[in-house]
């Protein structure tokens, strides 16, 4: 179990003030001068040897990520953070921005400093208003003391930072269609390439990270990428913040060592599994994207990229939803799957058509109005959109049925015989 | 488009205040980007909802085209283009929060405030109406009212709330089981 | 050039191609919905899949720049497989409705599922059904059909300049329509017409009128303004049941303007099908042998000065040609072509064309626009200086009312004496002006009927001669004419040098000119030539009937051979769809026969004749060449008057798009975009 003296986000919960003044006792906004005195290079090369992967869920590694930006643009460069957290299950970044903000906000300064951006933006899911209060907040502290604005911490480098709030669209997360709507329009994912290290906000070239990637960065920074590194296993490193959800005795969320084995994480802090481990059916590891795994893959699965990635999942915003025995997994599926018709953007065809396609199709499964021969055709259907979006949601639609039907058909189509799904 | 409409619509001076603020977060030659903030206060201003001089004034104001505001208003489902209740009741009852329950805070807001989604009812005091995730799964299930979410609730506990609303003695937002933030409940780490 | 595999066969290619034009390139057809290559690249249909050798998913080759090496297969089982889904999924919510739909047997979608789909349905959901949206006169929407590839959105913003379409809600919600589903503002929106690649928006004119393999197609141009766009006209039976536009790179690209395709329904209503000749103020009909005897004692009867001829805005050259001939054989010297008069003494052509010529505005670095509403004299035009506007931020500036030309400018006010102070440096402008390579001038005929019309000319004559706008690769200097058939007449000198339309109005009220022969001259001021005798040869029961004597009827410009000069100076061919109307003759023939009738032997008996004679008269204009550059010839001395403009506003010439013409006022749809642009400017 992770220490305490190793928790990055030791508010989390919010049992202190967020101010500034309890994060300087956090630790936070130590001598961050020094930090970025060491330069821009050294500070890539470290979260680079931290083996940080990013925390919004595709885990892409983050300083190789921070090294894609030109020096030497014309063009103004920009950071963006990502606080669009919308994705079903996940709800870490906002315990760091209302309770830890000046995490972040160091995070963006030392972010900015090494990637030549002056200018950030804090991209937060509209509903999070209170947040985004405290945001706002915080970060007007931070100008009031010097942290940010002109001459950052006497670094020398000025940076703004802004706050924008969304309106509701998950999409949003999606980092092309988060720069659109950041400029005035729908939240529609752009056509890559180019990338937004070339032509991202404004035209200018942009770096999008997640909350708690940008968070973590300052503590990395100070106790050095090996004790990051020291966590979990080979690429798989640091801590991380787990969403804990559904079936357990005591959801919450909670810190962790990366690479936790998945049963040890719900047992220690989120009470087990209600009714017990063995009352267990299958949980979905990281936020609603990523395909369920049944109870026996999750006795010893653990909690990574890799890991997931093996158990044909993935660890995603490690978002973990339990599902006990009672849950019936069609309707829990189903519900997801009106999720992203709900949410898809509607300009790509798979997307559009199919998303509400599958929806239909699950819930007249759900009601026991369906033949093994729909399912075949829901699995093609679902083969036909993964691939072949414009952005990840058509695969994050997909994914989640196709891991349904991987460990369940059987049972599914014993029940449609049955008749137990009648409703 | 409502087929309600008040018939004109600007900036009060609370709303000019904001929307200077707002405006200043952008470049100069990048107007546009406020059209997400100038919506959000002249909602706030109007109501709870977009009428359609106020989403004209809106464009107006960043001199953007009338249907591209409009686009905008009807791809965010933040932006309501029919009145809302004094009290706007957002449920949650996406995977997370219907594992633990939500169909149990619908039943409670459907008894409470009215049988139909969107339906303005108690003399405006209420509306409510299904949403998905808003983001705080660990605390399911949850609903949020106006700006603020209420967590870890069940169908008495939602009653309680609506009727402290009706009673005008709004309970405190939050868990209601009275855990501090996303901490386990029954851990104390 | 980079070198690529498509499909196992090296080639090498440019380097900026994406992948779906590389294949082409190489021969392999890529199925598209969403993608037009005169449109920004949206990749949003998904049609156009392929593999790419080290790609984990397909990746749409409409918007993949290729890279060096790149080995690219459109024929692979995940191809087919992939291109068979988007089929299924744009047809699952698609109504099966092709039999009633306007668009079959040329639609895109009905092609390609025949093409690229699965053969069956596997659908078993109930399909979404999307209201109908009102989009003015010319649009009828099915919006069940729409596919949502964006064509329309990006074509209303990025050619039409107007942001007025949109796609409202989202996921399968996406609905497009136009804000509060008001009309389309702009006079090329049926464009969207052709682009839509479904039956979701079709021609409301043109609702159910017919199949398309019913139709007789003929290759032509159009007369509706002076830009020549390339046409061509359906016919069934008699009836012109529609226009639509062909491809030009040089002129219209692939769009057309709104009059250009709705005017057609104007060609089958008031048409003069009799000739007419008026007896106790009313008009009979008559033989046409009887009625030419008439017209050709009238000619006998009066002295040559007592008679004048003026020509309209749509003659085919050839008939203007023989008009010219019979003037001259009569010795008439009362001859204009220019109705809304005109006074400069034009010497040589390039003074009154479009010298840069329509394609070449995309090479220009500076405009400066006088006295022209180009987005309603020209739309294509406009169209061609939007779309380099918005590419290279060509800097434009306007003398004249500041209009809304879809594109920004900087205006310069309507005080035409801003001209003076660009000539003598002092204007902001001129530095602009000064520092272009290729800087041109766009002169609206408004202001060449003006009194102190030769003062303003002289002084952009100065102008154009003080910067760059000639040299060895350009001619900047561009009168925009608005009539199809004024820069043929005006080569072939049917006007009066130093003399315009106005004395010819003085002389008839002052009794001095008592007939008129009227080729189509539709646009004059009437009240002025009432009491002159007026002989009508025209196609409509219009303005230049109403007044006439005799009328000769003939035929419109979809129903004859004939030749025209738009206002570049580009001699094309408009070839005959149908026939002229009851006993209505073709223009030239009427001509001819009442040369011979005066005794007038010039020989001529049939149109390739004619125009042998009009080219061995005329050769300059059968020798167009699009490359060439036109040599400016001055027509006022260095020094000519300069003046202190006073009456310094500009007046337009065109007042309503919609009615420009006798065809065009006829036409019940161009009626209807007439009101519904009133309505919503009130
Ligand atoms: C449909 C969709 C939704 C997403 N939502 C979020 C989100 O809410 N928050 C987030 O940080 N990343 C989200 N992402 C991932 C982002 O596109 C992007 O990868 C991420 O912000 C990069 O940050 P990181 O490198 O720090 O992980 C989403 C991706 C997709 C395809
Ligand atoms: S996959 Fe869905 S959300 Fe992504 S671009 Fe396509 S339609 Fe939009
Ligand atoms: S043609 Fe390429 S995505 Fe439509």
């Amino acid at each position: 179990m992770l220490s305490n003296k190793d928790k990055i986000f030791t508010n989390l919960y919010g049992e202190e003030s967020f101010e500034l003044k309890m994060a300087y006792v956090r630790g936070d906004w130590d001598n961050t001068k020094a930090l970025m005195q060491k330069g821009s290079s050294w500070i890539i090369d470290e979260i680079k040897n931290s083996q940080l992967r990013g925390r919004g869920g595709a885990g892409f590694p983050t300083g190789l990520k921070w090294s894609f930006m030109p020096k030497d643009s014309e063009k103004s460069n920009y950071l963006v953070v990502n606080a669009d957290e919308s994705e079903p299950g996940t709800c870490k970044d906002r315990d760091m921005i209302r309770n830890d903000p000046h995490k972040l906000i160091e995070g963006c300064l030392l972010a900015s400093f090494a990637m030549g951006a002056h200018k950030c933006y804090i991209y937060i899911r509209g509903e999070y208003f209170n947040e985004s209060v405290v945001l706002e907040k915080a970060v007007a502290e931070a100008y009031a003391a010097g942290l940010i604005g002109k001459n950052a911490c006497e670094s020398g480098w000025d940076l703004d930072i802004y706050i924008h709030r969304g309106a509701g669209a998950y999409i949003c997360g999606e980092e092309t269609a988060l720069l659109e709507s950041l400029e005035g329009k729908k939240g529609q994912p752009r056509l890559k390439p180019p990338f937004p290290a070339n032509k991202g906000l404004y035209g200018s070239p942009t770096t999008v990270n997640n909350v708690e990637t940008i968070a973590v960065v300052p503590t990395i920074l100070r106790r050095g990428a090996n004790w990051f590194s020291s966590f979990g296993r080979e690429k798989n490193t640091g801590t991380k913040v787990f969403c804990i959800s559904g079936h357990v005795n005591n959801p919450c969320n909670v810190e962790e060592e990366m690479s936790i084995p998945l049963k040890e994480l719900i047992d220690k802090h989120a009470g087990g599994v209600i009714g017990g481990w063995d009352n267990l059916k299958a949980i979905i590891p990281g936020g609603s994207s990523v395909p369920m795994i049944p109870k026996s893959v999750c006795d010893d699965v653990l909690m990574d990229f890799d890991s997931l990635v093996a158990a044909k999942s993935g660890l995603g915003t490690a978002a973990v939803i339990v599902m006990d025995q009672s849950t019936d997994l069609v309707k829990a599926i189903a519900r997801i799957a009106r999720f992203y018709k709900h949410e898809s953007c509607g300009q790509c065809t798979p997307c559009r058509e199919g998303t509400g396609w599958m929806w239909r199709i699950l819930e007249k499964i759900a009601i026991g109005n369906s033949s093994s021969a729909e399912i075949d055709k829901l699995l093609d259907v679902t083969k036909q959109i993964e691939g072949h979006t414009i952005c990840a949601l058509g695969d994050a639609a997909a994914w989640p049925i196709q891991g349904l039907f991987r460990h369940f058909r059987d049972e599914i189509e014993e029940n449609l015989k049955k008749g137990n799904y009648v409703a | 488009m409502s087929s309600i409409q008040n018939d004109n619509f600007s900036f009060d001076e609370k709303s000019q205040g904001l929307a200077k603020i707002a405006l200043a977060k952008y470049p100069n030659d990048r107007k546009q980007s406020a059209v997400m903030p100038f919506l959000d206060i002249a909602q706030r201003q109007n109501g709870g909802w977009l009428s359609q001089p106020s989403i004209e004034y809106v464009a107006e104001q960043l001199e953007m085209p009338f249907i591209k505001v409009w686009e905008v208003v009807t791809f965010y489902t933040m932006y309501n283009t029919k009145p809302v209740g004094k009290n706007f009741v957002q449920v949650c009852t996406t995977t997370p929060c219907w594992l633990r329950g939500s169909e149990n805070i619908v039943k409670a807001c459907k008894e409470i405030i009215s049988e139909n989604q969107c339906d303005v009812a108690h003399n405006n005091l209420f509306s409510w109406m299904e949403v998905e995730c808003l983001g705080a799964c660990v605390n399911a299930p949850m609903i949020q009212i106006n700006d603020d979410f209420y967590e870890d609730l069940d169908y008495e506990s939602t009653k309680n709330i609506l009727q402290s609303l009706i009673d005008n003695k709004p309970l405190k937002i939050g868990s209601q089981i009275g855990r501090l933030g996303s901490r386990g409940a029954n851990n104390a780490q | 050039m980079k070198k690529i595999k498509v499909d196992n066969k090296e080639i090498e290619v440019d380097d900026h191609l994406t992948i779906m034009q590389a294949c082409e390139e190489a021969g392999k057809e890529i199925p598209r919905f969403c993608y037009h290559d005169k449109l920004s690249i949206a990749g949003n249909c998904r049609m156009c899949l392929v593999e790419v050798e080290g790609a984990p998913k397909p990746v749409a080759s409409c918007a993949m720049p290729i890279n060096e090496g790149m080995s690219i297969r459109t024929n692979t089982e995940k191809v087919k497989k992939a291109r068979e889904g988007v089929m299924e999924f744009l047809l699952i919510n698609h109504p099966l409705d092709c039999p009633v739909c306007d668009q079959g047997g040329e639609c895109d979608l009905q092609d390609q599922t025949i093409a690229y789909g699965a053969g069956h349905s596997r659908f078993n959901e109930n399909k979404r059904s999307v209201k109908e949206k009102h989009m003015g006169p010319l649009i009828k929407t099915y919006m069940t059909r729409c596919i949502h590839c964006t064509r329309c959105i990006r074509f209303a913003e990025e050619v039409a300049g107007v942001n007025e379409i949109g796609a409202v809600n989202r996921g399968e919600n996406m609905e497009i329509s136009t804000y509060l589903e008001k009309t389309i503002d702009s006079e090329l929106s049926a464009n969207v017409i052709d682009l839509c690649p479904v039956g979701a928006l079709t021609s409301k004119p043109y609702q159910f009128e017919a199949r398309p393999w019913e139709l007789k197609k003929t290759e032509t141009i159009d007369v509706m303004d002076a830009v020549g766009s390339n046409i061509r006209v359906d016919t069934y039976g008699w009836k012109v049941k529609r226009v639509l536009p062909r491809l030009n790179e040089d002129i219209n690209e692939e769009w057309i303007s709104d009059k250009t395709r709705y005017a057609c329904d104007g060609l089958l209503t008031q048409r003069l099908d009799e000739p007419y000749i008026r007896i106790e103020n009313k008009l009979t009909t008559s033989s046409w042998s009887h009625a030419l005897t008439k017209v050709t004692d009238l000619l006998n009867e009066y002295k040559a000065d007592e008679i004048a001829f003026l020509t309209g805005d749509l003659c085919d050259l050839e008939t203007l040609y023989l008009f010219k001939k019979l003037a001259d054989q009569l010795k008439i010297n009362n001859i204009e072509c220019r109705q809304e008069g005109c006074n400069i003494p034009f010497t040589n052509q390039t003074q009154y064309s479009f010298n840069t010529k329509i394609a070449n505005i995309e090479k220009s670095d500076c405009l400066i626009i006088v006295g022209s509403n180009v987005r309603q004299e020209a739309p294509i035009i406009n169209a061609r200086i939007r779309k380099h506007k918005i590419t290279s931020n060509l800097p434009i500036a306007v003398v004249g009312e500041n209009l809304d030309l879809t594109y920004d400018f900087t205006h310069l006010g309507d005080d035409l004496n801003v001209l003076s102070s660009i000539l003598d440096g002092s204007h902001e402008f001129s530095k602009k002006l000064e520092a272009a390579n290729n800087p041109m001038i766009i002169i609206g005929n408004s202001i060449l009927n003006r009194d102190d019309s030769i003062s303003i000319f002289s002084i952009i004559e100065q102008l154009i001669h003080k910067f760059k706008f000639f040299h060895e690769s350009w001619n900047g200097f561009n009168v925009l004419q608005i009539a199809a058939a004024r820069t043929g007449a005006l080569n072939l000198g049917l006007f009066k040098q130093g003399n315009s339309l106005e004395k010819i109005y003085q002389s008839i009220e002052q009794n001095k000119i008592k007939l008129i022969i009227s080729l189509g001259a539709d646009e004059l001021e009437f009240p002025r030539i009432n009491k002159a005798k007026v002989i009508y040869i025209g196609t409509h029961g219009d303005r230049g009937a109403n007044t006439a004597d005799i009328i000769l009827p003939s035929a419109a410009y979809t129903e004859k051979d004939g030749l025209y000069v738009n206002t570049e100076g580009r001699l094309q061919h408009a070839y005959k769809a149908t026939f002229p109307p009851g006993n209505a003759k073709e223009d030239w023939k009427i001509i001819n026969e009442l040369s011979n009738m005066l005794s007038f032997d010039w020989g001529i008996i049939d149109l390739p004749n004619l125009r042998e004679r009009l080219k061995s008269e005329h050769a300059e204009l059968f020798e167009f060449d699009n490359n060439k550059i036109n040599k400016y010839e001055r027509l006022l001395a260095n020094k000519a008057p300069t003046a202190d403009f006073k009456n310094s506003n500009i007046e337009y010439l065109i007042k309503d798009f919609y009615l420009t013409n006798a065809i065009a006022r006829n036409s019940k749809t161009m009626a209807e975009c007439s009101l519904a642009r009133n309505e919503a400017k009130d």
